[in-house]
């Protein structure tokens, strides 16, 4: 090598199995030339508990709702929605009209809490900790609502085969309504935090860009393709629950900027501007919802046996905090489980997409723009960085990837 | 471009493929209050023919969604469907398509549609491990969501000698396994 000849050398860095941006473990093998990420494989399987093997061999339908129930432990809500759907349709059960609507409501809830949750985590990513702690008790009190009309903050438990399980009251429309009251009054100052303040703007900006091509060609879904400026949203696309009559609308961030960029930024106003629909939302469904019976059919039994004699196939489609939740579901007459179950969550689509997305950037915007995503969040664990030639190993914590973020945010703040 | 009714979607997959469309079916539903229509179309085709169809959906829909693909062990036979989506982004007008062939055991090889549709990757690798078809052309070959470790040759929603051997099973502790 002649002097002063500068050599190339890239070096991979694997992300996970457990890190800070995700939920489930996820790794993310990171080719990196200095700061620049120059290549990205995303390799799953860590938490591959044989879910659907059990709802095919070991469950009856209804048990199996439950397990579906804890596929996610956000979406607990969209998943046994999207199963009871692919049953409802398989056997031609039709759901009361007023379970429908407390459907919907039930599902806007966990929208907005969801949506405040990846806010806060979204903050602590860059390091703005005081907004983390903000975001999270704001959210407290969509959860304090959830506790108060399913009993449960998580796993609800509410859903059911043909309908729902508790119905919400009249005496309970005050409560509701206070709770959705408090959130409006709050929304333009969340909106102040998030959208106007200089250091979010300066770590969200033009990172992380996926294009609108893109996004429909690796399959994109919920907030991070409307962010794109795919207007995909199947509250708006199908009909299905109460949703065929609200006239819901997919939020994209041209409707606040005029623009869609498809950055971190854009996914930010994509999912502020759907806390404020699902409050519109709810609010409707207060007002529409008919009086009347919530099951179809109340007895657990007659209803297994029903389930027994089906013999059919249906899909369930529901749209999540993430994206679009999908389970296909066979019956076949006489056998007690269910014949096929094919569950599809958003992160699965919206991971294929990941490549695009940090690609191009920066090691210290690998968290914010990962968990842009939403791709369910937890904490880091550690990242190893091998110099290839060498085979050096050094490690990376949790900490020092954070701390590398954070510094980042220090620097352009100076 | 325009928007065809289900019933038209299945009139032009007849017109495309003919006789290799073997079953057509298209399922609705009145919704809630507005009785807006949940329509859905399931359509079966032969393997002959699978490639045409997927270059069909790509013509009625530029960029397809394809959900998953759905795999079952049918005796003989395996079963794909693919669950498409077209005309979303439109209010109300949305399709669901199931695009289903049977794969013969005695030969399971099934075309990729990575070319047309470069998301279909996660599911296509996906079908190769969990039901043991092989996708002819895939670019990435490795396994999904199985380990390593796992051994080859085993697919875990096969039925048949080539599904989960019992001693895979991890059976909790005072718990008895399920027979059959």
């Amino acid at each position: 090598m002649a002097i002063g000849e500068i050599k190339k050398t890239s070096y991979s860095i694997p992300v996970g199995p457990i890190h800070p941006a995700l939920k489930e473990p996820v790794r993310l093998d990171l080719t990196i030339d200095g700061e620049k990420v120059i290549d990205v494989d995303v390799v799953l399987g860590h938490i591959h508990r044989g879910i659907e093997w059990l709802g095919m061999n070991r469950n009856n339908p209804i048990q199996t709702l439950y397990l579906a129930e804890r596929i996610c432990g956000i979406c607990n809500i969209c998943h046994p929605y999207a199963f009871v759907m692919a049953v409802e349709h398989a056997t031609e059960i039709v759901p009361p009209l007023r379970a429908e609507y407390i459907r919907a409501i039930i599902c806007e809830l966990e929208r907005i809490h969801s949506h405040m949750l990846w806010a806060g985590v979204a903050a602590h990513e860059i390091g703005f900790d005081t907004v983390f702690y903000i975001a999270w008790r704001v959210r407290e009190n969509v959860m304090d609502l959830i506790e108060y009309i399913t009993g449960n903050r998580i796993t609800k438990g509410i859903f059911t085969i043909g309908g729902m399980r508790r119905d919400i009251t009249e005496e309970q429309y005050p409560t509701i309504r206070k709770c959705l009251d408090y959130y409006k009054g709050i929304y333009d100052q969340l909106g102040k935090i998030f959208l106007n303040d200089r250091t979010i703007i300066m770590r969200t900006k033009n990172v992380g860009i996926l294009s609108k091509e893109d996004a429909l060609k690796l399959l994109t879904v919920g907030p991070t393709g409307r962010a794109s400026g795919v207007a995909k949203d199947v509250r708006q696309d199908q009909p299905y629950g109460s949703y065929a009559d609200l006239g819901i609308k997919a939020q994209t961030p041209d409707l606040l900027t005029g623009t869609v960029v498809g950055d971190v930024y854009d996914r930010i106003i994509v999912r502020l501007l759907e806390i404020k629909q699902s409050i519109g939302i709810i609010e409707q469904c207060l007002e529409k919802m008919p009086s009347g019976p919530i099951l179809a059919e109340p007895k657990v039994a007659r209803m297994l046996n029903t389930l027994k004699k089906t013999e059919g196939e249906g899909i369930g489609r529901a749209e999540a905090p993430r994206g679009e939740v999908f389970h296909y579901v066979r019956l076949e007459s006489g056998r007690d489980t269910l014949a096929t179950w094919k569950v599809r969550a958003p992160t699965y689509a919206n991971l294929m997409a990941i490549p695009k997305i940090l690609i191009g950037g920066q090691i210290a915007d690998v968290p914010i723009a990962f968990a842009s995503v939403d791709p369910c969040l937890s904490c880091t664990n550690r990242v190893v960085l091998i110099e290839r030639k060498t085979n050096r190993k050094s490690y990376l914590t949790d900490k020092d990837l954070h701390e590398l973020s954070v510094g980042k945010t220090r620097k352009l703040k100076c | 471009m325009a928007i065809l009714s289900p019933q038209a979607v299945v009139d032009s997959f007849k017109t495309i493929i003919g006789d290799s469309l073997i079953d057509s079916r298209i399922y609705e539903q009145p919704v809630a209050v507005k009785k807006n229509i949940f329509r859905t179309i399931w359509l079966t085709v032969k393997r002959e023919a699978f490639r045409k169809a997927i270059e069909h959906i790509c013509k009625l829909q530029q960029y397809p969604h394809l959900a998953v693909i759905s795999m079952a062990d049918r005796g003989d036979n395996i079963e794909l469907i693919y669950h498409f989506t077209i005309y979303f982004a439109q209010q109300l007008q949305e399709l669901s398509l199931g695009l289903r062939v049977l794969v013969p055991k005695s030969d399971p090889r099934i075309p990729t549609i990575t070319d047309l549709i470069p998301g279909a990757i996660f599911t296509e690798r996906e079908a190769q491990e969990m039901i043991g078809v092989e996708v002819v052309g895939i670019p990435d070959n490795r396994r999904l969501f199985l380990p390593d470790d796992f051994p080859k040759g085993v697919c875990p929603w096969r039925t048949d000698e080539k599904g989960l051997k019992p001693d895979m099973l991890r059976v909790l502790p005072g718990r008895q396994p399920k027979s059959g």
